[in-house]
């Protein structure tokens, strides 16, 4: 495991030289900031609402890939002095899903900082997060000693044709794809790194309904307080060292958890999957593309008579999806 | 007479500033210690910050770490320090830089000055308190404790393993009997400067230096020896997590916090920026008009902790996903299984769904797709009917089920064609109710009119199958509630049976059952049980049916009310 560690980050070091610096603010972070790392492409619509939500919870300092994006991504992000931005062209899928750019980010900057790692259509909920920041969240793990938080993906989608409501910038996009699944996932344990494996929700009801065993995971630690010595082994769904994956009890006791809301299902995604599917960077031969490019022309409505209407929180975390642990 | 307060500060200094005006304020002296470990220039800052107020005093700095010795030498020199330079001082109490006062402080002024002679701190044996976290009680006493707990956990562990062996005992000192609680005491003058000026303090303290968390013990057992009058509690209100770590206050907590009937709330989110502002600018208001009702935070972080060790049984989550065993509620409610009844009975399922009001599936583990109450193709939590689906992991499927369906009895119907993999989990389940009659099984075949080939081949296979999963029902590792009929027993008197199940699933219903079901027609089953013996396949799970027309004892068209007795 410690050689697996090594070559991910011996890896990313590789990977760095494939990334240029546009714009680097990094001297403007401070000790005990909280930094967020994402790699985007063509995103720029969803930035504005993103920025606004992250900056809202309170994260201090925001370091951007940006793969290539088309669509005035960089021009968008220029001057603003909490964003340093990398620029690449190179392969999405031969820097392991972008893993091994943002490894080598954190690696260089978020060495002792909270670092939350998560995709431009992904929003992070965690208990009171509607009445505490995310500091009191971070300060609290840190008083209890514990190391990495976990979010689970939790796919929410519209009522209706998914490009019924185009998406506007700087729009909520909860007030369009409001809806989940609260209750048909599975879990298994993953033996070798000790990690817990997710699937279920809209996308593997939908897209994945024949092949139940290939539906993408769910499970997600994007809230570490980094280390040097860490790496993310796929996507945020693994980490290494090992110990960093226990984020749940197996005891029949219950963690803090949160929740990562997945925006992906807007009018923005059919194209954007007709274009992955070109594109063919993501995972696993871009299997998920393929089946989503597929169903999409058919079906786009993943609204069914169980499906919840998101609230808040609280409401996560009664049906079970998160938990509060000992944090009161 | 005023009131002396002992700030132990280590971090958050702007917030301690905040408060220690505060208390001067409102007429009490203050000493502050501050924990070596804070660096000189930001030690200098916050001193010269405060040297305006004559109120004010800075003690001796020790270096402060959990669980040591520090923190009751920084208290006892801060102690000494206000009892030498502020005569008019008659109760001092200690906090810490994170308390935040709840109350005017001229109430627990008036408050103190009513109770001269009251020491308020928490003192129980070690025998008596339920709180010890750690699993040390009486050898923290007795052991010795050179190594922190916090940083150098694999030496202190080591170290207590090597005492333990080789039998150390420290004496404890002759007059004292251990006593502990709250670190946060409020202690008259007497008692204070009887415990600092003992001729004996320095065999005291040379005591306590290695014992463990002695900042939980050190005044609580000395004070036993000089108070005349100890009121064995905290007035700082402070709530412990099963770590032994403090609960932290947030903003969102001030109303929660109105309601305490205690002076000091320990420990304030340094940024609580609305809970600053209520209690230090508009004390006075903040209290106002509430009713105390601390037992309202008592529950809160009780249930914090019970949710963290216990969780909800259950419910398997990213968070909370127990390993076998463990799983503390394999499933979160009660459930009953069929199995056989919905082949003996025409429409068992409509029948039960009316006599207990719960919602009755058909077969959810039916091999090609899940048969959900009422033809749903989708349920509650939006779970698919795709046999495929549940299939990939049976167990997820069934617990999400009983989970979805909180609030909602769930029957359903098994047998021996259905998948078999739940067998054991249902069968480890307290929850589950599980109902069999044996062999029923072989009633559909009995009413197909297919191959006598097949049919005997059919009911091997299903024999084979269900003969096993009786195996596990009746393995000592069972834990549901299990009740086993051969069907020609069954058949004999159906009603009693009946009768028990319903009355356990629904305890609002507790009227007898008025109509029974209706029982299919058995003639020739008998026979048709015989020409598979004559095949050479013995069907033995039905029990002992009579070739001739079984002794069924339900008249074929019952219609009119039922009772049983």
């Amino acid at each position: 495991m410690r050689i697996r560690r090594k070559r991910r980050i011996v890896r990313s070091i590789r990977k760095s030289r494939e990334l240029n610096v546009v714009q680097d603010h990094t001297g403007r972070i401070r000790p005990g900031d909280i930094l967020l790392v994402s790699t985007m492409r063509n995103e720029q619509i969803r930035l504005p609402y993103f920025l606004h939500y992250y900056r809202e919870l309170g994260v201090d300092h925001f370091l951007f890939v940006d793969n290539d994006s088309q669509d005035g991504t960089l021009d968008y992000l220029a001057g603003q002095p909490d964003i340093s931005v990398w620029h690449t062209d190179a392969s999405y899928k031969r820097s392991t899903f972008g893993v091994d750019w943002m490894n080598w980010l954190k690696r260089k900057y978020a060495h002792g900082h909270w670092t939350l790692v998560v995709d431009p259509d992904e929003f992070f909920i965690y208990p009171f997060c509607d009445t505490r920041p995310i500091r009191a969240l971070t300060d609290w793990l840190e008083n209890s000693a514990i190391r990495s938080f976990s979010a689970m993906l939790l796919d929410v989608y519209p009522k209706g044709r998914l490009d019924e409501i185009p998406y506007q910038p700087g729009q909520n996009p909860m007030e369009i794809a409001s809806w989940f699944d609260s209750g048909n996932y599975t879990i298994k344990r993953n033996p070798t790194y000790g990690n817990l494996w997710i699937q279920g929700g809209p996308r593997s009801r939908v897209f994945f309904a024949d092949s139940p065993k290939k539906a993408p995971a769910l499970n997600k630690i994007p809230l570490v307080k980094w280390d040097r010595k860490f790496a993310y082994v796929s996507s945020t769904h693994t980490l290494l060292p090992r110990g960093l994956n226990q984020v749940y009890d197996d005891w029949g006791g219950e963690k803090a958890s949160g929740i990562l809301l997945h925006t992906k299902f807007l009018d923005t995604f059919t194209s954007k999957a007709e274009e992955e599917l070109h594109r063919g960077q993501h995972y696993a031969g871009s299997a998920e593309y393929k089946a989503y490019a597929e169903q999409m022309r058919e079906q786009p409505e993943l609204w069914c008579k169980w499906s919840e209407k998101y609230i808040n929180w609280r409401q996560l975390e009664i049906l079970g999806l998160m938990s509060k642990g000992n944090w009161a | 007479m005023t009131v002396g307060i002992v700030m132990l500060v280590h971090n958050a200094l702007d917030r301690a500033e905040q408060v220690a005006r505060h208390w001067t304020a409102g007429g009490c002296r203050v000493v502050i210690h501050v924990d070596r470990n804070v660096p000189r220039k930001t030690f200098r800052a916050f001193s010269d910050a405060l040297s305006n107020d004559p109120m004010i005093k800075f003690s001796k700095r020790h270096r402060c770490e959990w669980g040591m010795w520090g923190i009751v030498a920084a208290s006892q020199s801060a102690a000494e320090l206000m009892l030498d330079s502020f005569p008019e001082v008659g109760h001092v109490y200690l906090a810490s830089g994170s308390c935040l006062p709840l109350r005017p402080v001229q109430e627990l002024i008036d408050y103190l000055a009513a109770r001269p002679r009251t020491d308020f701190i928490e003192s129980a044996t070690t025998a008596d308190v339920p709180w010890i976290v750690g699993g040390l009680d009486h050898e923290r006493f007795t052991l010795r404790f050179p190594f922190s707990w916090k940083k150098r956990r694999y030496l202190f562990d080591k170290y207590v393993d090597l005492q333990r062996r080789i039998g150390v005992k420290r004496k404890i000192p002759a007059s004292l009997v251990p006593h502990m609680g709250s670190q946060w005491w409020c202690l008259t003058r007497q008692t204070l400067s009887a415990i600092l000026q003992d001729p004996e303090r320095d065999t005291y303290d040379r005591y306590f230096r290695k014992v463990w968390i002695p900042d939980e013990s050190y005044y609580q057992t000395l004070v036993r020896l000089y108070s005349s009058n100890i009121e064995s509690r905290s007035l700082t209100l402070s709530k412990f997590d099963f770590q032994g770590k403090p609960h932290i206050f947030y903003d969102d907590h001030l109303q929660l916090l109105r309601r305490s009937d205690c002076f000091v709330a320990r420990k304030i989110w340094p940024r609580a920026e609305r809970l600053y502002q209520a209690f230090l600018t508009d004390q006075a208001g903040a209290m106002k008009k509430t009713e105390p009702n601390p037992g309202k935070i008592d529950r809160i972080f009780a249930k914090a902790v019970e949710r963290r060790t216990q969780g909800r049984p259950g419910l398997y989550m990213q968070s909370r996903f127990p390993k076998h065993g463990a799983e503390n509620g394999i499933t979160s409610n009660p459930y009953s299984m069929f199995q056989g009844f919905s082949e003996l009975f025409e429409n068992f399922e409509g029948w039960l769904g009316k006599m207990t009001g719960s919602k009755v599936h058909g077969h959810l583990f039916a091999p090609d797709q899940v048969e959900y109450a009422d033809g749903h193709t989708m349920n509650n939590g939006a779970l698919s009917d795709s046999a495929l689906k549940r299939d990939y992991n049976p167990e997820a499927f069934l617990t999400s089920l009983i989970w979805n369906t909180r609030g909602e009895r769930q029957c359903f119907q098994f047998g021996p064609a259905d998948n078999q993999d739940i067998n054991w989990m249902i069968a480890r389940d307290p929850n589950a109710q599980i109902s069999v009659i044996t062999g029923a099984w072989a009633v559909p075949l009995f009413k197909s009119n297919r191959n006598f080939a097949d049919l005997r081949k059919e009911a091997a296979l299903l024999q084979r199958i269900e003969s096993k999963h009786l195996e596990v029902l009746r393995s000592q590792f069972t834990k549901a509630r299990v009740r086993i009929w051969s069907m020609a027993e069954f058949v004999e008197a159906p009603m009693e049976p009946v009768q028990t199940i319903i009355d356990e699933i629904g305890p609002a219903h507790s009227r007898r059952l008025t109509e029974a079901p209706t029982m299919v027609d058995l003639e020739g089953f008998g026979q048709f049980l015989q020409n598979l013996k004559n095949q050479g396949m013995h069907p033995y799970l039905m029990g002992d049916f009579p070739v001739e027309q079984g002794p069924i004892n339900m008249p074929k068209p019952v219609r009119k009310p039922y009772l049983v007795r």
